[in-house]
């Protein structure tokens, strides 16, 4: 299992990381809060922490904790754009119901 | 599925509670908004991928009102309904508008700010503010998914605080809560990181479409101060557009014109200019009305000659603002550009040669403010990279005080404090049973009252009687994120409480601003000498006024021939009082209470008896004990 960014995720997230002038990748994580149990996490990385787990998607890399991959694995990241607003969507497997907005989640 | 965007590390937002934050260039011409989104300020664009808002609002007889492009077209078919440039009439009295006559609007002279007749009704230019800021808000809840926390709005640095207040209330009105209204120029030095930059002088060069602004900016440990400001509100890339068109004119010897033909004439003149950006030549082909066929060929060449004037005449306004500031154009570590008419090359060049320096240019001059304004907004709004703790911060250009006895000046927040900023200082009463305090807010660098600015008087009333002294009155000035100040003052033991907002219309511009400055270098030996004498003096009118109080309570316990010499003391005191001698003052202070210490021994002696009297010696123990034990 893995985890990955679409292409056109992947150039958002390297222009960003390119602009921002530093950071080694992408963490994505979960943490308990939020209406529906889970939300999501979604940084920059500065630094590499020794139990991370690393992915490399289209050139960028994907930092992951151990204690969240379970919730995110096979999970693809993408770059949508819904009429004025866009931003990063997960396209999570592991999900079974979200609340209306989709902001957090259940596994 | 919410759409997300990356935070800064261990910054993620909980669900529902992301800040969302956006920076607005209200312009004069166009208006903007901006926001960060994954750690990058961007412009939004509206559905048709456009940035720029025309700030054109128009009227129409069903109360709908329309923001932008649309309006912006049919201006001409109904100019009275059809409100442009609304923002050089914010805070602006009729007398304050120049070439009232030649606007094109059915003015109201209100107090305080011109209204607009429109069909809809009179309309204050803060309500049509309004409504381009509501234009904004739509626009920048739809691209962030969320109610925004809140907004950065940036003003001219000339804006008074007059027209800072109208552009809140403005605010307010079209439901945005203001973080921080910034100086146009600061966004512009943010937008390129200047904040972080070299501590040192900036200049900011800004030839929008109608207006041009130069402003000298200091940056000193993050906080940048406004040193002069100037330039001219009818000179802009419009300008450069009427070079050409005229030149069009004469080359291809048509004229007149139908208006029809003057605008696709303008047009055509528009397009060349921007075309000359990037290529040596543009060719200009029009079909006029009457047939005829306009086709000519605008080189650079040709462009940089008619333009030269206009070019210089942006030139001498960079001059005087140096002056001002005191300064000469070697001092100057950085130009930013800003406005579209800054992409002409030959303005570029213009002002490399004057600052013999290569301007800052790379991010788009129409876009620099607004984006300034989003960085900043994101700040306030609490969405901080960890190490990122630096927050801009704009001073207060004069010291705010109040006036005590004897006319001084008493600061209470010294000029170059950081805003927001709120200090408290503790007065007291002068006289015995003194039940009220004019409190008076002045603002200014000198000693006494007389040479500061008045900023406004109020009075706290219900003080409890008490002996001169004892009450604790505490006087509060707030400063806000805006500039604008509040003053209160409670009397702490009984909490009467009194306040004051700085009424808005006593806005100082730079240069007074700066004069008062130079006076308070220049007097700074005198002041010191008048602030001392004043204080002596008020200190002999507090002695006179304690000896009297003395006198009519216990003048039993001087002989005629003492009072005669107390007397006879205060006299030559309140003489003294009276003069500007300090060295006389004080002789004639140490006389009377040499004169009184004999008296104010038996006053002692008599009032120990009278506590004393009629009381058993272990009852005095316990009480002094009590008394011990409360202290």
């Amino acid at each position: 299992m893995t985890i990955t960014l679409t292409e056109k995720a992947a150039k958002h997230v390297a222009n960003y990381i390119a602009k921002r002038g530093k950071g080694v990748g992408l963490r994505l994580g979960v943490r308990t809060s939020g209406c529906s149990g889970m939300a999501y996490k979604l940084e920059f990385a500065d630094e590499l922490s020794p139990d991370d787990i690393t992915f490399q998607s289209h050139g960028v890399t994907v930092l992951v904790d151990p204690k969240s991959l379970p919730y995110l694995e096979g999970t693809e990241l993408d770059y949508a754009r819904e009429g004025l607003n866009e931003g990063f969507k997960f396209n999570n497997p592991n999900v079974k119901d979200a609340c209306g907005c989709g902001e957090s989640f259940n596994v | 599925m919410a759409l997300l965007q990356i935070a800064e590390p261990g910054q993620s937002a909980a669900p529902h509670e992301h800040k969302l934050a956006v920076g607005i260039d209200l312009g004069t011409t166009n208006s903007l908004v901006a926001t960060v989104r994954s750690g990058l300020a961007v412009v939004l664009n509206d559905e048709l991928g456009r940035s720029l808002l025309p700030s054109v609002v128009r009227y129409d007889a069903d109360g709908s009102v329309q923001v932008g492009f649309e309006p912006q077209k049919r201006q001409a078919q109904d100019p009275k309904n059809t409100i442009a440039s609304v923002k050089r009439f914010m805070g602006r009295g009729r007398h304050d508008i120049a070439h009232l006559e030649s606007i094109p609007y059915d003015f109201v002279d209100a107090p305080g700010m011109v209204k607009l007749r429109t069909v809809a009704g009179v309309k204050s230019p803060i309500e049509v503010s309004a409504e381009i800021l509501k234009a904004l808000r739509v626009r920048a809840e739809a691209a962030l998914a969320g109610e925004l926390v809140g907004a950065v709005i940036t003003v001219p640095a000339y804006f008074d605080d007059a027209q800072r207040q109208a552009t809140k209330d403005a605010a307010k009105l079209a439901g945005i809560n203001v973080l921080r209204l910034l100086n146009e120029p600061t966004a512009a030095a943010i937008a390129y990181g200047l904040d972080n930059a070299a501590e040192g002088v900036y200049a900011v060069y800004d030839l929008g479409g109608g207006t041009f602004d130069i402003s000298i900016l200091l940056l000193s440990k993050g906080v940048f101060e406004v040193l002069a400001a100037g330039g001219d509100s009818a000179l802009g890339g419009d300008d450069f557009d009427h070079r050409i068109f005229c030149w069009i004119l004469e080359e291809a010897k048509v004229s007149p014109l139908s208006s029809g033909d003057s605008r696709l004439l303008l047009t055509r003149a528009r397009e060349a200019k921007e075309y000359l950006t990037y290529h040596a030549e543009a060719p200009i082909t029009a079909r006029l009305s009457t047939g005829e066929l306009v086709d000519l060929t605008l080189t650079t060449e040709i462009f940089n000659e008619i333009t030269q004037t206009l070019v210089m005449k942006t030139i001498q306004p960079v001059k005087k603002a140096l002056r001002d500031a005191g300064l000469s154009a070697s001092d100057i570590k950085g130009v930013v550009m800003v406005g579209g008419a800054t992409r002409m090359p030959q303005i570029q060049r213009a002002v490399g040669e004057y600052f013999r320096r290569e301007p800052l240019n790379n991010l788009d001059p129409d876009k620099v403010v607004a984006i300034g304004a989003a960085t900043q907004a994101n700040l306030l709004a609490g969405n901080r990279a960890a190490g990122d703790d630096w927050l801009l911060l704009d001073v207060i250009p004069l010291s705010l005080g109040l006036e005590t006895m004897g006319g001084i000046v008493e600061k209470v927040i010294p000029r170059n404090s950081t805003i927001p900023s709120a200090r408290a200082q503790e007065f007291t009463t002068f006289k015995d049973g003194q039940t009220a305090m004019a409190i008076h807010v002045v603002q200014g660098e000198r000693e006494l009252v007389s040479d500061c600015r008045s900023l406004a008087r109020f009075e706290l009333r219900g003080i409890p009687p008490m002996v001169a002294g004892a009450a604790r009155i505490r006087v509060t000035f707030q400063v806000d994120a805006d500039g604008l100040l509040a003053v209160s003052a409670r009397e702490m033991t009984s909490g009467v409480e009194a306040s004051v907002t700085v009424k808005p219309s006593y806005g100082l511009s730079d240069d007074e601003i700066a004069s008062m400055l130079k006076d308070s270098m220049a007097h700074a030996k005198d002041d010191a000498f008048m602030r001392a004498l004043r204080e002596t003096q008020v200190e002999a009118e507090r002695l006179i006024e304690a000896v009297q109080a003395a006198m009519s309570q216990d003048g039993e316990l001087l002989s005629d021939d003492e009072r005669g010499r107390v007397e006879r003391a205060i006299t030559k005191l309140q003489a003294a009082v009276a003069g500007d001698n300090r060295r006389h003052l004080t002789l004639a202070m140490d006389d009377l209470e040499a004169e009184t210490k004999e008296f104010a021994a038996r006053r002692m002696d008599k009032s120990i008896k009278k506590a004393l009297a009629g009381r058993r010696v272990d009852e005095l123990g316990n009480g002094l004990e009590a008394k011990g034990e409360r202290a």
